[in-house]
């Protein structure tokens, strides 16, 4: 997987093409990275099921992606339910429907932004020090080293990061969503006139077990994806990449992260409501 | 003991290696040496198995490499140590760790007897007392070192060098040298050494081969090497070579010296 990195030879050639060209090599690049990638996924979940699978590596990836994150996952659930209640409450109030401010918070938080602020905190803090991790053990062929010592390095390296992605996302969206619901509840309670026990009432009335299950749905996917990411855009620089290229790779991998977690939340809802119909 | 048939390898467009046949015997060190881009350390990677040939065979005793599956390849490579050029230390270990990163993997040894080995290895290249160090602690001899003790530590019956000497201070280089001349004495190793440092060449090597353009140039003994009457072969040997190399009285070699 070493075709990451573009020569300045080759981008000053690929420069001079004309449009039409160009958009052929890059449709042709993404969609052969696109295929890469889902190799290494696919290797990744037969590696998993692959004995022996090694807890004290995976244990070491849980304490750095889920406890080494989970401040700054709660910060961020608390602070966008304290938002989301400040705006639910002006909006809803002209339409004396301010009382249902309770289950626009809850409701938002659970389905939608619990799981998605969880995914973007970890994608720029977890998927890109994964891509920057791995990419640097492949510039200074450590990578080769793991290799040529008989051990599989999508084994050892991919797959304790990938579980606990996968593991860790689901479990810190329950964290942020319990902030973002406080949060919601504070600023909802020491800035307007609503009652906090008709607050978490309203809540409690509005969570359903679907809501909950959709949310952890969504979290899971986004580990997945966020790990997949990370993984495939470290081992996809070449040895010859150097600084330049980790760098580019670590910006690559928070870019595509986001944005496939933006398109894999829509698919999943589309998914999850219009077909399954949960609520 | 390894031999390459009729290789060939490309990287797009780029021909690196181009129908090479190579003889490795037993107990050997045999020294490749080239130009850079002449694909050396591909030649490496590829008797290592960490990148396909594109043609012909390469031949490890009995069993031919290319045609191996995943599992019997890791197997394979117990057999193989690989001394890189930057050492490829794993940043997150110990130099304890380093080395006995393979018996770790593919033993069943207690922490006592793990930590008795590398204590062994690292003695075995005079490296005491860094065991609890990190790669980044440690200078770039040190770290070629520690990369070599743990390239000994399932001991293999053949080593692979690449660029042993790269980046280093000329008496770390010879120290280097002379650590790879011991160990060949030591432990009658098969060793292939990826090289353009002539002074490394000729003192480790008892076999020599130089690569041009993905083919074999020339190979033979050190003796035999210089001469061989080529104007590229003897251009890139007088380059580098050590005094006791030029003052020889060869006729040869006072040819190309004299031009």
């Amino acid at each position: 997987m070493n075709r990451q990195s573009e020569t300045h030879e080759s981008n000053n050639g690929f420069r001079s093409l004309p449009i039409l060209s160009r958009i052929k090599v890059r449709l042709h690049n993404v969609l052969s990275e696109t295929g890469q990638a889902f190799t290494l996924f696919f290797q990744t979940l037969v590696q998993i099921f692959r004995p022996p699978l090694q807890f004290d590596l995976l244990v070491k990836q849980l304490l750095l992606i889920g406890v080494n994150s989970l401040a700054v996952v709660i910060v961020s659930g608390f602070f966008t339910g304290m938002v989301l209640g400040v705006q639910g409450y002006i909006q809803l109030k002209p339409y004396a429907v301010e009382g249902s401010v309770a289950r626009f918070v809850c409701v938002s938080i659970v389905k939608e932004l619990g799981p998605m602020i969880t995914a973007f905190v970890l994608a720029g803090r977890i998927g890109a020090s994964i891509t920057a991790e791995l990419s640097t053990m492949k510039v200074t062929e450590q990578i080769d080293a793991l290799e040529v010592m008989g051990t599989n390095p999508v084994k050892y390296l991919v797959v304790p990061r990938f579980l606990a992605c996968t593991i860790m996302l689901p479990t810190l969206t329950i964290f942020s969503t319990f902030a973002g619901i406080g949060g919601g509840f504070t600023a909802v309670v020491t800035l307007f006139d609503v009652n906090g026990s008709f607050f978490l009432l309203e809540a409690q009335k509005n969570l359903y077990v679907g809501s909950v299950l959709i949310s952890l749905i969504k979290a899971t996917s986004f580990g997945m994806a966020i790990a997949a990411i990370g993984c495939y855009k470290g081992f996809s620089i070449s040895t010859a990449g150097g600084a330049e290229g980790v760098g580019t790779a670590t910006t690559g991998s928070a870019v595509i992260s986001l944005i496939t977690i933006l398109i894999l939340d829509f698919v999943l809802n589309h998914i999850l409501f219009n077909i399954l119909g949960l609520v | 003991m390894i031999s390459v048939k009729n290789v060939s390898k490309n990287f797009g467009s780029k021909i690196v290696l181009d129908g090479l046949d190579l003889e490795v015997p037993r107990g050997e060190t045999v020294v490749i040496m080239g130009r850079s881009g002449t694909g050396k350390s591909v030649l490496l990677k590829l008797i290592a198995g960490l990148i396909p040939v594109d043609s012909g065979e390469i031949w490890f005793d009995d069993t031919e490499i290319s045609k191996l599956k995943t599992k019997e390849m890791n197997g394979l490579r117990q057999k193989i140590g690989m001394l890189f050029q930057s050492a490829a230390l794993f940043d997150s270990m110990t130099v304890a760790e380093n080395v006995a990163f393979m018996l770790n993997q593919h033993t069943n040894y207690t922490k006592q007897e793990m930590l008795k080995i590398v204590d062994e290895k690292l003695e075995l290249v005079d490296l005491e007392g860094v065991q609890n160090l990190r790669p980044a602690e440690l200078s770039g001899g040190m770290r070629k070192r520690v990369g070599l003790a743990r390239a000994l530590a399932f001991n293999p019956d053949v080593i692979l060098y690449d660029e042993p000497t790269t980046g280093l201070d000329p008496v770390t280089c010879t120290e280097i040298n002379q650590l790879i001349s011991d160990l060949h004495e030591r432990l009658q190793v098969t060793s292939i050494v990826v090289t353009h440092d002539m002074h490394s060449a000729f003192s480790v090597g008892t076999l020599m081969v130089m690569l041009h353009e993905g083919r074999q140039l020339a190979h033979g003994t050190p003796d035999e090497i210089i001469n061989i009457d080529d104007p590229i072969l003897q251009q890139f040997v007088l380059f580098g070579a050590p005094d006791q190399i030029l003052k020889m009285e060869n006729p040869i070699l006072k040819t190309y010296i004299g031009r």
